[in-house]
């Protein structure tokens, strides 16, 4: 650019700046981040929070959304459900927020939907669920059961060679219905009765003697076994400390697990883990430009090398991203205009492809199986050839299989197929 | 990488002389890092069977992902840390490469799979091994893999061995390949069943079943004896397990309790700060071993050794300051203790926090406290039996602390009769600081333990609260061995329960039971007279 042209354009610029008042271009945009920041969550959603701050200050130099800036709006739910519903609200009603990035947990994610349907906002929501559900003010950027469980099953079957399947989960509602869809999707596919367990465990549980005991002799049948794991946050630590000191390595019994990342690694000595599985959409050491760059800004921008990035922050990008491509190409943040032009927006992500917001408010992602490494990192071993659309409804499920979800040509959530009506199965 | 192949193979079966020979083993070593692991399987067994005597080493070192691609001229070495710096060895000749710069080299990877084929491969070339630990392992692998071809190796290296326990190893793994195959004389097949009998455990049971429904009557009645009595033997070791795991749990519950046992039990005050005083014991030890690691790591197997009296003085600094500070103005007054003491202890969770940050923090396990050991048909893992020791060792010096100190005749003083005690010229405030503090340290001891068997986080409190409220409600405020009678009861009742209810369900008893039991006896298992009684 010449001296001649910077001059012309900062002109031209003074001349409309002149001629539209400043105030009226210059009200931020608010953007509510609900995350918990104390209580059981915060080890999880306290990182989430701050990728957010990160994503906005990022996109404020590039000039903020339709020329205005972005303010965060940061509240702390504290873990606390029905304190979910209650600072959605705020957010909105309070605070006048254009958009919310929020959540973790199903529970509290389940307590602000009637707030956003009434209220009539946008959140994007980050983590990997159990599915059976589309909602017309919710964008889930995280996996549907067919982009993580379903794919990781047919990864052990295939190269594995597992016949033999223990499903052990947290006792709550994502591990429930994830092993509801997994035990139909085994059956289908030949698997005996005999060859599944399920057992649940409460929340934070710490002595895993005898479960880790049972997984032993249930796996020493003489048929090929994994452990299937939906076991949330804290209690995964001593559940692997467990089997390490059990002596159940990867080699005899795998875990594959939906909820272990490099976040809960890090809490942990991964050296007698080396070769146990986790299924996600993203990991830490998938190695493109993209992800590069997103993990130089993320320690540049948090000031700790040692800080590692997870799945559910590639999916605030992913979902930040199609949020202010859709609030462009809308030429609004109005909640009813960005839900309008959300479905079909393509966004790069970190893992080298393009996702799409589909009709029922699902991401396109591929599915990729790790295993986790000595340095408490993840090596693709396996990987889907193209990315998968996410499902609402499984097709697994009969009282799910025939309801559909499109909020562009049926604008329903829940589709009867089979009595062409909206309104669930 | 068809073709890279064939000529490996080409270049295998060609190599006759010396020379040649050992060039192709490089190459074959260089062959790893290309392809998918489909590749590298072949190339792997290609190197276990090449004969050469390096093979050994380098399968090895594959499987501890020790081998890695040097960027920079595409030879393999292995590296080794010096300081922070990775010094590269080359893998086949031992020369020294050098230092690496970062990201110059690359892991070369094995899968689930390869781990198992490196495994047996390794199994079959150390059968001879010198060291008999490599031969029981071998042997072991061997077993595992039950594969017919091996079985004439097997046999010589049987022949050979000297070793009872290896020599029962081979037996066992020749014994599995006869009843695999199934085609060798009944007398044979008979007494292989009878090898696994007494090998007795869940594997011998996997290959036995099959064969106790099978055609040839002799051998299905010998197995189906085998199964019955293994499996008889198992359901005893199955019950030695369960008191077991109920002992370990009782313990954790004893050591989280039993400090509360003072606080609340003699002194009567309701705090529900206890967790959080563990939680600072736990992160005392996390920054004990941070330090170590970081500046003498030769000392990390006694990091837990160092880190207990410093936890118990945090801690129990912790203990008095909260006394001194707050509950002392609230005596007599247990609502708004409880309130109180509750808000403090979110106060402790949000300072660690932002102290800690509200991650897991990682605390290592000493190598003395890794790994477990077998007795008979029953696992013991060394950290839950150090666990029970070091719990059952502050429950006696707990118990000769308050019963053969001055220290403890004060508190025991105070706790009986305060007016009297003071009367005698006991500072009973001083008593009672002090009475707080070691209640606290010795949560801070739990803490030491707890860290490693559970994460390290703010919330490793709370976890631990409600179950030490429980065990010494259960147990009779202010007794000792009524804590520990409660703690054990509740661990060996839960682990029972546990294999027919699942965790969850078991829990709830408990907690059911426990409210029954306080509606018939509700000063607990061991009625004491305390403070809390006086009033």
């Amino acid at each position: 650019m010449t001296l001649s042209s910077v001059l012309l354009r900062s002109a031209v610029l003074s001349l409309l700046l002149l001629q539209f008042p400043a105030s009226a271009q210059e009200t931020p945009i608010k953007v509510g981040i609900l995350h918990s920041l104390s209580g059981t969550m915060a080890i999880s959603e306290t990182t989430l929070k701050d990728v957010m701050l990160m994503l906005i200050e990022q996109q404020n130099q590039r000039g903020g959304v339709n020329g205005r800036p972005l303010e965060p709006v940061v509240v702390d739910p504290a873990s606390d459900w029905p304190l979910f519903a209650e600072k959605a609200r705020e957010l909105i009603e309070g605070e006048g927020v254009d958009v919310v990035f929020g959540c973790w947990t199903s529970v509290s994610r389940k307590s602000v939907l009637p707030v956003f349907e009434e209220l009539n906002s946008v959140l994007f929501y980050p983590v990997q669920y159990e599915g059976e559900e589309s909602q017309r003010n919710v964008f889930y950027t995280g996996a549907a059961p067919n982009q993580q469980a379903v794919p990781a099953v047919d990864y052990l079957m295939s190269e594995e060679g597992v016949q033999r399947w223990v499903l052990a989960g947290t006792d709550y509602v994502y591990p429930r219905t994830t092993n509801k869809i997994l035990e139909a999707y085994l059956l289908s596919k030949g698997v005996e009765p005999e060859d599944i367990t399920i057992n649940y465990t409460p929340f934070g549980h710490s002595d895993w003697q005898t479960i880790v005991a049972d997984i032993k002799s249930f796996g020493s049948a003489g048929k090929r076994t994994a452990v299937v794991s939906t076991i949330n946050g804290d209690a995964n630590v001593p559940f692997y400390k467990e089997l390490a000191n059990q002596g159940v390595s990867a080699e005899d019994i795998p875990v594959v697990a939906f909820s272990v990342g490099e976040e809960e690694l890090s809490g942990l000595d991964t050296g007698p883990l080396v070769g146990h599985l986790a299924a996600w959409n993203y990991f830490m050491s998938v190695d493109t430009p993209e992800n590069d760059s997103f993990i130089d800004s993320w320690i540049a921008f948090i000031g700790d090398e040692g800080r590692v990035t997870n799945d559910p922050m590639e999916a605030h990008y992913i979902g930040f991203s199609m949020w202010v491509a859709a609030a462009e190409a809308a030429g609004t943040t109005d909640a009813d205009a960005v839900i309008a032009a959300l479905p079909g927006t393509q966004v790069p992500n970190l893992t080298g492809g393009i996702s799409t917001m589909l009709p029922n408010h699902h991401i396109t992602k591929p599915v990729l199986v790790g295993e986790i490494q000595d340095d408490g990192q993840f090596d693709v071993v396996w990987e889907t050839d193209d990315l998968v659309a996410g499902d609402a409804w499984s097709d697994f499920l009969p009282e799910s299989a025939v309801l559909r979800s499109d909020w562009v040509d049926l604008k329903c959530g829940n589709f009867n197929a089979e009595t062409q009506t909206c309104g669930g199965s | 990488m068809k073709v890279l192949l064939q000529l490996l193979c080409g270049l295998l079966i060609t190599a006759s002389t010396g020379l040649t020979f050992a060039q192709g083993f490089n190459t074959l070593v260089e062959a790893l890092p290309e392809g998918s692991f489909d590749d590298r399987a072949v190339i792997i067994e290609q190197i276990a069977e090449s004969g050469d005597p390096r093979a050994e080493k380098i399968l090895s070192a594959l499987l501890a992902g020790d081998l890695h691609l040097l960027k920079s001229d595409g030879s393999i070495v292995s590296l080794s840390k010096a300081g922070t710096d990775d010094i590269a060895t080359e893998a086949l000749t031992g020369t020294e490469k050098g230092v690496v710069p970062r990201r110059g080299s690359s892991r070369i990877r094995v899968n689930n799979s390869l781990r198992r084929l490196l495994r047996t491969e390794i199994g079959r070339l150390t059968l001879t091994h010198p060291d008999p630990e490599r031969r029981l392992a071998a042997a072991e692998s061997a077993f595992r893999a039950a594969d017919p071809e091996q079985i004439a190796l097997l046999e010589s290296a049987l022949q050979g061995e000297a070793e009872p326990q290896v020599r029962t190893a081979l037996a066992e793994a020749i014994a599995a390949i006869v009843l695999r195959q199934r085609d060798a004389a009944t007398t044979r097949l008979v007494d292989a069943v009878a090898v696994l009998q007494n090998r007795g455990d869940q594997e011998a049971l996997a290959i036995l079943r099959p064969i106790a429904t099978g055609d040839d009557p002799a051998l299905a009645s010998a197995s189906a004896d085998a199964v019955a009595t293994i499996e008889r033997s198992q359901q005893l070791w199955g019950l030695a397990q369960n008191v077991w795991f109920g002992l370990s749990l009782g313990s954790v519950l004893l050591l989280a309790a039993i400090g509360l046992a003072i606080t609340f039990g003699v002194m009567g005050v309701i705090n529900m700060a206890h967790g959080e005083l563990v939680m600072i014991g736990a992160y005392t030890t996390f920054a004990v071993q941070e330090l170590i690691r970081s500046s003498f790591p030769d000392l990390f197997d006694w990091s837990l050794l160092i880190a207990a009296p410093l936890a118990f003085l945090v801690a129990g600094a912790v203990g008095v300051a909260i006394e001194r500070g707050c509950v002392r103005h609230l005596y007599g007054r247990p609502l708004e203790t409880l309130l109180a003491t509750w808000g403090i202890s979110l106060i402790l969770q949000q300072a660690v926090r932002s102290l800690f940050g509200p991650n897991n923090r990682e605390v290592g396990n000493p190598s003395w406290m890794s790994g477990a050991f077998d007795i008979g048909q029953m696992t013991i893992t060394y950290n839950r039996l150090w666990i029970l020791l070091f719990a059952l060792a502050v429950f006696f010096a707990l118990l000769y602390v308050l019963r053969r100190t001055p220290i403890g005749l004060q508190m025991r003083a105070v706790t009986q009769n305060r007016q009297m005690a003071a009367d005698m010229g006991i500072r009973t405030g001083w008593v009672d600081a002090m009475t707080f503090g070691l209640g606290a340290g010795i949560a801070g001891l739990a803490g030491v333990a707890l860290s490693q068997i559970d994460n390290v986080s703010p919330n490793l409190g709370q976890s631990y609260i409600i179950d030490s409220f429980m065990v010494v409600v259960f147990g009779g405020a202010g007794s000792l061995w009524g804590t520990l009678a409660a703690a054990f009861t509740l661990g060996v009742a839960n682990k029972f329960m546990e294999p027919w209810t699942g965790a969850v369900l078991a829990k709830i008893l408990v907690l059911v039971f426990i409210i029954l039991f306080i509606q018939r006896r509700p000063r607990g298992l061991f009625a004491a007279r305390g403070r809390t009684t006086d009033t």
